[in-house]
C-alpha cells in the first residue's frame, strides 16, 4: 500500500512538468525531429531504389567513406601520440597547446579551408615549395579531402582520447617500468588496452565528422565529381538540379549518423558515469 | 653485493626525506613509519620513480642514481616491486602479467610463459593462469603481484605495504606465505609498512622512519624491547618515558610528563624508561610495601581489547595500564576515576637514549 502509494505520488511528481519549461521543450524537439522526418516523407520511395544505385551516388558514396576512412587513419596516427603528449607530456604551456588543438573544433569550416589554402595551396607556404621540389599540388585533389576533413575532425578525437587517459590511472605505468617495460611498450601494452574505449569513442566520433565535412572541403579540394564531390557537397548541388537526388544522398547520410550514435550509445551518449 | 642507499629527496611542499639504509643479500628490511613520514617515498626513490635530488643508490659497483651525474631510469633496474593494490594489468590474465616482466626484458614467448606458469603454481595460483585479475580474491591477487615482481629475477624486491589491502583473516596466512617467498628469495628486500606486526614477522632488521629521519633501526626483538620515540613505544605497546638517572632513581623529562620512577638497574645521565602496561597495577588507596612506584592518576580513556582491558591514565606521569575485565568491575573504572598506579620496579627496562 504504502509503496505504491508513494510511487504514484513520485509518479506525479514527476509529471508535473511547468508549463514554461514543457512548451519550449516540445518546441525544441520538435525542431529537431521533424525537419528529419520531412526527409523521410519528401523522399521519391518509388524511384529510390534507382537513385540509390545511380553512378553518381556510389561514386559520391565511396568518394565519402574512402576519404572520411583515411582522414580518420591520418587522425588516429597523428592524434593519439599528440593526445598523450597532452595527457602525460611534462612541457610547459600545455594548456595553450591544448586550447590551440582545439580551435579547429570552434572554427568555421570554411576557414579552416581557407586558411588550408593560404599554407598548402599553389602559392601557399609549404604548397609552394611542395609544387616546386616534388610537383605536388594538394588542392583541388583527393588528397586535399582528405587532408580538408582530418584538419576539421581531428579534435574530436584528440579530445576523446585525451580525456580518457587522463582517466587512466598513470601508476600502471609505473608498474610495466619496474617490469623493465619501456615507454613505448608500456604504451602500447599497458596504456593502450586501458584506454581502448576511449580511443574507439574518438574514433567513430572522428570519422562521423569527416563524414560530413562540408566548408573545409568545398574551399580547400573544390568540387570535382569522383575526385573531390564528397556525400555532403553532391548533397548541395543535387539541390539545385535534381532535388530527389539530393533527399537520397541526405537519406544515406542520416542512416550513417544514426548508425554511428547507435554504435556510441553505451560508450559516449548515455555514460558520464 | 650490498645494496646502498643514501637518500634525499626534497618535495616542494618542503617536505624532506633523508634516509641511509644498507641491505645485505637476502636480508629483508622493514621500512615502519606513520603514514607521511616518507617510507613509500624511500621506495619509489629505489625503484627510479622518483630522482634523488641528492646522495646515491648503488648495489656494489653499480649506481643506479647519484644526481647531478647519474640516474639509471627504472625500466633498467634490476628491481620487482609489489605495489599496495597490485596494480596487475586488468586486461591481461594472471599468466600475461606474471609473463611480462620477462617479455618486456626480452624473453621469447614460449620460454616466458613456461616460467610465468611456474611461479604461478608456486605461488600456489597454477589453476588460475588464465583468470583476469578482477576475477581474483584479495590474496589471489596480491599473490600473482608477488609472482609477477619475482618472475624477473629482479636483485632487490620492494614490497609497498603488501598485505595492506587485505582483510584481516587472509592476511595471516598470506603473511606467513609471504614469510616464505621472503625466506627463499637470495637477492635484497625492502618492505614498506606502517603495520609492527608484519615488519616483526617478515623482516630481520627494522628502520623506523618519522617525518623523513630514520628515529631508530635495530633487529626487531630489541626495538620491541628498547623503543626510543613515542610513535615506536606505541607501535610494540610500551609505555616509554625519558629522563635523567642518578643510581636507581629517574627524573622523568616534562615532555614524559614529569614525576620519577625507581628503576631496576642503576645508571647515570640521559636514559629511556620502558615497562609494558601489564606491569601496570591499579589500585583505589597508595599500595604500602614492596620496591615499587606509586602516584595518584586519573582515568581518561577505558578500552576493551581481546581478552584485557587498556586503561588510558593522566597523571605524572600518564600512563597505560593492561588489567582484567574483573579488575574494572571492581574499581568502577569510567572516566575521571582517581586512582594509584603501581609499577615495580623490576618491571622496568632502563637505557641510554
Amino acid at each position: 500500500m504504502t509503496t505504491r502509494s508513494a510511487g504514484r505520488r513520485r509518479a506525479r511528481r514527476r509529471g508535473r512538468l511547468p508549463l514554461v519549461l514543457a512548451v519550449p521543450a516540445l518546441i525544441g524537439l520538435a525542431f529537431l525531429v521533424v525537419p528529419l522526418a520531412g526527409l523521410l516523407v519528401r523522399a521519391p520511395w518509388s524511384t529510390l531504389a534507382d537513385q540509390l544505385f545511380s553512378e553518381e551516388v556510389g561514386q559520391a558514396l565511396l568518394l565519402s567513406v574512402v576519404c572520411a576512412s583515411l582522414a580518420t587513419l591520418v587522425c588516429l596516427v597523428l592524434g593519439v601520440p599528440l593526445a598523450w603528449l597532452l595527457a602525460r607530456g611534462d612541457l610547459p604551456g600545455r594548456g595553450v597547446l591544448r586550447a590551440l588543438v582545439t580551435v579547429p573544433l570552434v572554427l568555421p569550416p570554411v576557414v579552416g579551408g581557407v586558411a588550408l589554402l593560404l599554407v598548402l595551396g599553389r602559392r601557399g607556404i609549404i604548397g609552394q615549395h611542395l609544387d616546386a621540389w616534388f610537383g605536388i599540388s594538394l588542392p583541388f585533389t583527393t588528397a586535399g579531402v582528405v587532408i580538408a576533413e582530418a584538419f576539421v575532425a581531428m579534435p574530436f578525437l584528440v579530445i576523446a582520447v585525451e580525456g580518457a587517459l587522463r582517466g587512466a590511472d598513470p601508476r600502471y605505468e609505473e608498474a610495466a617500468a619496474t617490469l623493465g617495460a619501456s615507454r613505448w611498450l608500456t604504451f602500447r601494452r599497458v596504456t593502450l588496452p586501458a584506454i581502448a574505449p576511449g580511443v574507439v569513442a574518438g574514433t567513430v566520433l572522428c570519422w562521423a565528422r569527416a563524414l560530413g565535412e562540408f566548408g573545409a572541403t568545398i574551399t580547400f579540394a573544390g568540387n570535382f565529381p569522383g575526385k573531390t564531390t564528397t556525400m555532403p557537397l553532391a548533397v548541395y548541388l543535387a539541390l539545385e538540379t535534381d532535388p530527389g537526388a539530393a533527399i537520397v544522398l541526405s537519406i544515406v547520410l542520416l542512416l550513417l549518423s544514426v548508425t554511428v550514435l547507435v554504435s556510441l550509445r553505451d560508450r559516449w551518449i548515455s555514460s558520464p558515469a | 653485493m650490498t645494496l646502498y642507499a643514501d637518500l634525499v629527496v626534497a618535495r616542494d611542499t618542503g617536505f624532506r626525506l633523508a634516509a641511509h639504509l644498507t641491505i645485505e643479500p637476502g636480508q629483508v628490511v622493514a621500512l615502519l613509519g606513520p603514514n607521511g613520514a616518507g617510507k613509500t617515498t624511500a621506495l619509489r626513490a629505489l625503484a627510479g620513480l622518483v630522482p634523488l635530488t641528492d646522495g646515491t643508490v648503488r648495489l656494489d659497483d653499480d649506481s643506479w642514481d647519484a644526481p647531478p651525474g647519474v640516474f639509471v631510469p627504472t625500466e633498467h633496474r634490476p628491481v620487482g616491486v609489489v605495489f599496495q593494490d597490485y596494480l596487475l594489468f586488468n586486461h591481461m590474465t594472471a599468466l600475461d602479467n606474471v609473463a611480462f616482466g620477462l617479455r618486456a626484458r626480452g624473453t621469447d614467448r614460449a620460454t616466458a610463459r613456461t616460467a610465468a606458469r611456474q611461479w604461478l603454481d608456486k605461488v600456489g595460483l597454477g589453476d588460475h593462469a588464465l583468470t583476469k585479475p578482477r576475477a581474483l580474491s584479495g590474496g589471489q591477487a596480491q599473490r600473482v603481484a608477488l609472482a609477477r615482481a619475482l618472475a624477473t629475477d629482479p636483485r632487490l624486491l620492494l614490497l609497498d605495504e603488501p598485505l595492506a589491502a587485505l582483510d584481516a583473516s587472509t592476511r595471516v596466512h598470506i603473511r606467513a606465505e609471504l614469510g616464505r617467498h621472503l625466506a627463499d628469495y637470495p637477492g635484497h628486500t625492502l618492505l614498506v609498512t606502517h603495520d609492527p606486526l608484519d615488519a616483526m614477522v617478515l623482516a630481520d632488521h627494522l628502520v623506523i622512519i618519522e617525518h623523513g629521519e630514520i628515529v631508530q633501526q635495530g633487529p626487531p626483538a630489541q626495538v620491541a624491547r628498547q623503543p626510543r620515540t613515542d610513535y615506536v613505544a606505541q607501535l610494540v605497546g610500551l609505555n616509554l618515558y625519558r629522563g635523567t638517572a642518578r643510581d636507581n632513581v629517574v627524573t622523568l623529562d616534562d615532555a614524559s610528563g614529569g614525576g620519577e620512577l625507581t628503576v631496576a638497574e642503576p645508571a647515570t645521565g640521559q636514559v629511556h624508561v620502558a615497562f609494558p602496561p601489564t606491569a601496570v597495577s591499579l589500585h583505589p588507596r597508595p599500595p604500602a610495601g614492596g620496591p615499587r612506584n606509586s602516584w595518584p592518576v586519573t582515568v581518561v580513556h577505558v578500552e576493551q581489547h581481546a581478552h584485557t582491558v587498556r586503561v588510558r591514565l593522566d597523571g605524572m606521569p600518564p600512563v597505560l595500564a593492561d588489567v582484567t575485565p574483573a579488575t574494572v568491575a571492581e574499581l568502577h573504572l569510567s572516566p575521571g576515576t582517581p586512582l594509584w598506579a603501581g609499577v615495580k620496579a623490576t618491571e622496568t627496562t632502563t637505557y641510554p637514549s
